[in-house]
């Protein structure tokens, strides 16, 4: 069962229905025992940074997610701040992240002069194209964004998708069992539901 | 070149979606989560959702009905009817909507789209303007679904919206509205010359050429349509549609 870790931060309902629909077995929960035996983990996340981990932090849940990535290499996936909580911390707030990463999260430089928050369609590019998460992407591969800030992994090789929005990004990252996409799969239809489907394969 | 992107507008009334011509005799349609799935399927760009109801009746947003779409909608969703407040944003965000769109309250106060734009960003912000052409050719802001006129001039009001945050005007025609007899080319023009952000054009949709003329000779950046995406031939049969493989550029 994939758990989709629950620590109310908002509607998770369509990320479980993508997963239903992909025939994949999944429950948005935020209980200590269906997430022990989960046999794949989500986190989610939306809106600040410091409020995704202050709240994360008061379910109590981070021992036995720590125990499930770090010590059982359970597969986790991140999504969008669920993503950027996996590094060591973001320019968004002063809250430490989980550290389960070896990145850092950035802010769009300002002498650019984007549109914050970077949100829309956007193709991606294959920096690893033969990683299991995302090797059935094709060229045309587009995702949904909505971000203001971007993942920074310390070592290259962890990038497998980039993006470009005024400068290049990360758009997907993985380390071993832990990984993290920076848009929203459950809102990139036929795309988001492929990488959803490797996800949910994936060993 | 950029993609253009092309909307399904659906107008909630009560737990069920219906369409309007003119903003009059809705046509039930069916049950929303449904047609949502049918549009999944289609893999559309964006949906509007739109409660048709909510500012008439000076009520807040259904937020079951809008969390139970949103968790179906594996596509940004933007939602508007009845939106406020700040608080309202909010709450909607949370159901699981990308986008608030103000209609009504914009055109008493700017201040919703102001804190909203702050808090999310102006592009989870936009600013609908509901419009009517006058006897004499002009045209006229309404609102509360096209009950009450508004009075301040058109250009003013699309200004405004824009100044205060909007990162996005959907632009509809009320007297094109069901009609599927293309947009009000004119109307779109005036408004997307004037301003930087994206226009989503509204109203009269009824085939390929009528949303490329919004583009290519409105200048819209998007494309929405109510009519075409839910009725099937001459009587008006309900038949959710997309066209597969539809791709405009600008």
């Amino acid at each position: 069962m994939i758990a989709v870790v629950d620590y109310d931060i908002g509607n998770l309902a369509a990320v479980a229905n993508m997963f239903k629909r992909i025939g994949a077995e999944c429950e948005i929960t935020s209980d200590v025992e269906k997430i022990r035996n989960a046999t794949k983990l989500v986190l989610p996340g939306n809106g600040a940074f410091d409020a995704c981990m202050r709240a994360l932090h008061q379910t109590g849940l981070i021992p036995v997610l720590e125990e499930k990535v770090l010590q059982n290499l359970t597969p986790l996936l991140g999504i969008c701040v669920g993503a950027q909580m996996l590094g060591h911390g973001s320019e968004e707030g002063g809250e430490k992240g989980l550290g389960w990463l070896d990145m850092v999260v950035k802010r769009f430089p300002s002498t650019l002069n984007l549109k914050i928050p970077h949100m829309g369609w956007a193709e991606v590019e294959r920096v690893r194209p033969d990683d299991p998460l995302i090797s059935g992407l094709d060229d045309r591969a587009r995702f949904y964004f909505v971000h203001s800030y971007y993942m920074q992994p310390a070592n290259p090789r962890d990038v497998l998708l980039a993006a470009h929005y005024g400068i290049d990004f990360a758009a997907a990252v993985r380390s071993g069992n832990i990984s993290g996409v920076q848009f929203h799969p459950e809102k990139s239809h036929r795309y988001g539901k492929q990488l959803l489907e490797q996800f949910s394969r994936w060993n | 070149m950029a993609r253009v992107r092309i909307i399904p507008c659906l107008l909630l009334r009560g737990h069920g979606l219906v369409k309007t011509r003119k903003f009059k005799d809705p046509i039930y349609l069916g049950d929303p989560v449904n047609v949502v799935r049918i549009f999944n399927e289609k893999e559309v760009d964006e949906l509007v959702v739109l409660d048709i109801d909510a500012s008439r009746e000076g009520r807040e947003p259904d937020y079951e009905v809008i969390a139970e779409i949103a968790g179906e909608c594996f596509m940004p969703i933007a939602y508007g009817g009845g939106v406020r407040t700040l608080d309202q944003a909010r709450r909607l965000i949370r159901c699981g909507v990308e986008k608030v769109v103000v209609n009504t309250a914009a055109t008493e106060s700017y201040d919703v789209i102001r804190a909203a734009a702050q808090v999310f960003g102006s592009q989870a912000v936009v600013g609908a303007i509901d419009v009517k052409k006058t006897l004499l050719g002009g045209y006229r802001v309404v609102a509360r679904s096209a009950s009450v006129e508004v009075k301040m001039s058109l250009d003013e009001h699309v200004q405004g919206l824009v100044a205060a945050g909007a990162g996005e005007i959907f632009l509809n025609s009320v007297d094109r509205d069901g009609t599927m007899d293309g947009y009000d080319l004119s109307l779109v023009r005036r408004v997307s010359q004037q301003i930087s952000v994206p226009v989503i054009a509204c109203g009269g949709a009824g085939t390929i050429e009528h949303l490329a003329a919004a583009v290519h000779e409105g200048g819209a950046s998007a494309v929405a349509a109510g009519s075409m995406f839910v009725f099937h031939g001459r009587l008006r049969a309900v038949l959710i549609n997309y066209p597969q493989s539809l791709e405009l550029t600008r």
